[in-house]
């Protein structure tokens, strides 16, 4: 991860790590997800779901810090994210 | 074929369900809230706060009235009731003082809250009956075709005030305190941790208590102000200032000055059934 200014703790902190999984035909294609991702990670894919919007997908798969503010933001209980469990030590 | 099954089953458990999935009737999802709503979002942090507050779900329920905020009542897979217009909390009032054991939850849209069901809220904020009341401030009547509301801000263009509203909207926490609530807060569907813990904390609160939730309307109150959902997000992320405990008097919506959010009133004061309890029962 790049800092402006590298915490003294930034060496003992784990990064969480996570898996954006999107339940595309529930999708609307309000871009709620792709705005206020922190780690911007998502953008609208070019594909079509069922009801005629593009659905978000995921570029970058391991910037996810698994945050969940993509999953509390989406309106349609479309999109959720889940931590991928870290190697003990590592 | 029983391993074409057990691969079936393990695939399935790999990708786990949404974490609320639990908590809505998923038969009915896609909702039928427009693309960018706010509802949704305030919904989904209702339903984390129930899952959250550590309650029994089994004394929860919600209640919702008319208006596009009034179908969460029949997403959420709880003991909820759709009431008729206005009278979401004259219903939760009966389910309480029939049952206090439950904790009742009324999530409804400002229309139904405080235009037809004005009266019903500041009594029952007066009256101080222990319930949690969410209302999801659109700034207009979203399902009736965007038609301006009591919450409407003064020059806001909507389908009956096209030159822009000649009227002053109500200041909803300020109401709710002086009409004696215990607990109020206001917060909008971008700052949802916060609205989250806010909920949560209403949940447990002996009294009642109001949130209202700032929400886009980007088809019936976006459209004619020229604001995208997008565009409504960002004024909420820059236009928005959070003072807790501030006077609710100075807590206008106009988005030109900041908006004030946070939790304004917290305080105790004896509730309906306690005070029925001393003064009729012989206890």
């Amino acid at each position: 991860m790049e800092f402006w200014r590298v915490p003294f703790d930034a060496q003992t902190i784990q990064v969480s790590q996570g898996v954006v999984h999107i339940i595309e035909d529930r999708c609307k294609g309000c871009g709620y997800c792709i705005e206020f991702c922190p780690r911007h990670i998502l953008a609208f894919s070019s594909r079509f779901n069922k009801k005629g919007y593009h659905p978000p997908e995921v570029l970058q798969p391991e910037g996810c810090v698994n945050c969940h503010y993509c999953e509390i933001i989406c309106p349609e209980f479309a999109i959720y994210s889940v931590e991928v469990p870290q190697p003990p030590g590592g | 074929m029983s391993q074409a099954v057990a691969r079936h089953e393990a695939s399935a458990a790999a990708v786990p369900d949404h974490p609320l999935e639990d908590l809505i009737r998923s038969d009915r999802i896609p909702h039928i809230w427009c693309p960018g709503c706010g509802i949704g979002t305030a919904f989904a942090a209702t339903l984390s706060a129930m899952k959250g507050c550590g309650l029994d779900l089994a004394t929860l329920c919600m209640v919702s009235g008319i208006g596009c905020s009034g179908r969460a009542a029949g997403y959420v897979k709880l003991d909820s009731f759709h009431t008729t217009h206005g009278r979401a909390i004259p219903f939760a009032t009966g389910l309480k003082l029939g049952n206090p054991k439950l904790n009742v939850v009324v999530f409804s849209g400002d229309g139904d809250l405080f235009a037809i069901g004005g009266n019903h809220f500041i009594h029952a904020a007066r009256r101080n009956i222990p319930l949690t009341v969410i209302c999801l401030n659109n700034l207009n009547y979203g399902m009736t075709g965007g038609q301006a509301a009591a919450t409407t801000p003064y020059l806001a263009r909507t389908t009956t005030t096209p030159a822009g509203n000649h009227e002053a909207p109500f200041n909803l926490p300020l109401l709710a305190w002086a009409s004696g609530a215990s607990f109020v807060a206001r917060w909008t569907i971008l700052h949802i941790r916060e609205l989250t813990e806010c909920i949560q904390k209403a949940f447990l609160k002996n009294g009642f208590s109001f949130i209202e939730v700032l929400g886009p309307c980007p088809i019936n109150y976006g459209r004619r102000n020229k604001e995208k959902p997008l565009q409504t997000l960002k004024l909420y992320q820059e236009q928005t200032i959070i003072r807790n405990h501030a006077d609710p008097s100075d807590l206008e919506i106009d988005f030109k000055k900041k908006v004030v959010l946070g939790e304004f009133v917290d305080k105790e004061r004896s509730t309906c059934i306690e005070n029925y309890d001393k003064t009729c029962r012989l206890m």
